[in-house]
């Protein structure tokens, strides 16, 4: 029998949901490699919750097919997918103790009972609460009941992982204790994994594959650095990290990279794509990525990519600070430094330098 | 910041309920005003003819079926309510409140006109030829409990419904999604999270059927009288407020005692504790 190179272990094929009116999710091809963890990236609304919960079975796709190791599961109701859940608000059953909750899904898989408590407190050993059995979920703090919530989902030994927003409920220093515990736990079970988030931190730190997604549109899907250093489209370059955006016009090819001519006047080297000659594009350049020196300090005023302005705004960060850079010709640019030696101050004369390989080229979208 | 509702508890409720029990040790005088006195006359008359407590027994008989049809009739709507997504939801939520906008003696005469000799039911069935004379369902214990029913059953579906709402619906999804059924999913997760609500619908129409006395006396014949029946016809029929006052002591002791079993053993705050 031969089989597709590389499928995955979870496929969709044109999978589209309507709700009513509303298109949730368009026609989307998705492949989830086993033994990864794919994110599904984008702000509310986007359509990753409803490609989640697709696949949990708790909506069936208006069109469309999903597969799991191979077989359409369109039809299988979800007790019978074997799929461990987590949720965003951990969905611990309240008035059962830590034990039953856990050895909950072992329960409806018939597992004799002595093995059940093996594999409850492994599990619990797992997630770094053991014996913690005998307690009930309230008696937990937020980021151990999510830990728990993941020992009840690993338990079973799902195919599928499937992870809705789960750290969103905890605060700033426990989520990113969670999310290593939660890395390392995939990693270490090699347990096949959807995770949805809207948080761009979360997903470029743990995922093997982001998938970004908008408007029920699935807009990039690649490794986290790919996603982040070249962007397919402005959304994708927006909503990861901080960029700027000018539009222009291709001028000519000049070696690896364009001149491009920029709508408040200036002229830029860029690098990347196959342009030509009068194409509309949208040059790309992240804030990190853009050095800010002293104006008295740069030597060289024909330097590549190098504009002189004054700091118009600064917001102290801790390690680092945002400026916005007001341009002699009033462009407004935004660029974030890591503090070395003292911070700029609000009217600092400036020049910024945007490094030819760090500018990327997108097609003008209308 | 207690002061103005607890004056209101203490003057509208303790106050009065004061005046009932200092009423009771009375001495009823045929003649003009009752006499005050310190007896217990009132309340050994209570104990020396069985017609009395027999009464009372049949009142809590009656409460625990009317709870007992109350829950069975409510919870499927309150489900109905927490499931559904229709946005007709609020509409069929004003239908439920809808009752308590009409007074109760109308609604409860209503029945007349539908349980009665000539009323819908024995009307349609004797058109259509199903009977040839009209079936007797007035003046039992059965309509009786249609009345008790109609007029309880929105207290009981709100109860069950409001606990319902508070559960929330990813805890039947990961059940779901960890082996169970929807059938093992509601009785893994939602009956058992439903129960405070359950519980506090079933103490409230079992208190509130023990005090009334107008679907008996509407649509009851002469042996459903309940204790509240007898409290009217004491006090408002034949004047003796004394009597009618120890009755009322009674009631209110036994049903004082009843919720607090109740509310120490399967009481709602002995449900929320085990969810704690």
């Amino acid at each position: 029998m031969e089989k597709e190179k590389n499928p995955g272990l979870v496929q969709f094929r044109g999978v589209m949901k309507r709700f009513g009116d509303v298109l949730a999710v368009e026609k989307t091809d998705l492949d989830i490699p086993e033994g990864s963890l794919v994110t599904l990236l984008g702000p509310s609304g986007c359509g990753k919750t409803t490609l989640l919960r697709m696949v949990a079975g708790l909506e069936t796709p208006t069109e469309g097919d999903i597969y799991i190791k191979g077989n359409r599961i369109n039809d299988v109701p979800i007790h019978k997918r074997n799929l461990g859940m987590i949720f965003q608000n951990y969905a611990l059953f309240p008035h059962k103790t830590i034990f039953d909750n856990v050895a909950f899904g072992l329960k409806y898989r018939n597992i004799p009972k002595d093995q059940i408590k093996e594999k409850v407190s492994r599990a619990l050993e797992m997630v770094r609460l053991p014996g913690v059995e005998n307690r009930m979920p309230s008696q937990l703090s937020g980021g151990q009941q999510q830990r728990i919530a993941l020992a009840r989902a690993i338990v079973i030994e799902p195919d599928v992982l499937l992870m809705d927003e789960p750290l969103s409920a905890l605060d700033e220093n426990l989520r990113e204790e969670m999310r290593l515990e939660i890395d390392n736990i995939q990693r270490m079970l090699g347990v096949t994994s959807i995770f949805v988030t809207h948080d761009q931190r979360e997903a470029l730190s743990m995922s093997d594959k982001i998938v970004v997604m908008e408007g029920g549109r699935k807009q990039q899907e690649g490794g986290p650095e790919e996603v982040y250093n070249n962007p397919a489209n402005h959304f994708v370059a927006d909503f990861l990290g901080h960029s700027n955006f000018v539009d222009g016009v291709i001028q000519s090819r000049d070696g690896d990279g364009y001149r491009v001519k920029l709508e408040d006047g200036n002229e830029l080297m860029a690098e990347g794509g196959d342009w030509r000659e009068g194409d509309a594009v949208e040059v790309v350049v992240r804030a990190q990525k853009l050095d800010i020196v002293p104006r008295d300090s740069h030597q060289t005023d024909d330097a590549v990519n190098c504009f002189f302005g004054k700091i118009k705004e600064r917001s102290y960060m801790g390690g680092e600070v945002s400026y916005f850079v007001e341009l002699e010709n009033g462009t407004v640019l935004h660029v974030i430094g890591i503090v070395k030696t003292k911070p700029f101050r609000r009217g600092d004369p400036v020049a910024v330098t945007a490094p030819p390989r760090h500018c990327k080229l997108l097609r003008k979208e209308s | 910041m207690l002061a103005p509702s607890l004056s209101a508890v203490f003057f509208l409720l303790v106050i009065p309920v004061c005046f009932v029990v200092v009423y009771s040790f009375w001495l009823r005088s045929p003649y003009g005003a009752d006499i005050p006195a310190f007896q217990f006359g009132n309340y050994a008359k209570f104990f020396d003819d069985f017609f009395y407590p027999s009464l009372l027994i049949r009142t809590i008989r009656v409460a625990l079926e009317t709870v007992a049809l109350c829950l069975v009739m409510g919870y499927i709507p309150a489900y109905f309510f927490y499931r559904t997504e229709s946005r007709l939801k609020p509409f069929l939520m004003i239908l439920i409140m809808l009752p308590f906008w009409i007074s109760f003696i109308i609604r409860t005469l209503s029945w007349i006109n539908i349980l009665g000799d000539s009323g819908l039911i024995n009307h349609l069935l004797m058109k259509g030829g199903f009977i040839s004379a009209p079936l007797p369902m007035l003046y039992n214990e059965a309509a009786v409990l249609m009345g008790l029913l109609q007029y309880l059953l929105p207290f009981m579906i709100l109860n069950i419904y409001v606990s319902l709402d508070g559960i929330d619906k990813s805890l039947t999804e990961a059940a779901k999604s960890l082996g169970c059924t929807e059938w093992q999913a509601f009785k893994e997760v939602t009956l058992p999270l439903s129960l405070p609500g359950v519980s506090a619908g079933c103490l409230l129409v079992f208190v509130l059927t023990c005090g009334t006395y107008l679907p008996p006396m509407i649509l009851g014949g002469p042996g459903n009288d309940m204790i509240a029946n007898l409290i009217f016809k004491r006090i408002v029929g034949t004047l003796d407020w004394p009597f009618g006052a120890a009755l009322s002591t009674i009631l209110l002791g036994l049903l004082g005692v009843i919720v607090y079993t109740y509310n120490r053993y399967l009481g709602i705050n002995q449900i929320f504790k085990t969810l704690q």
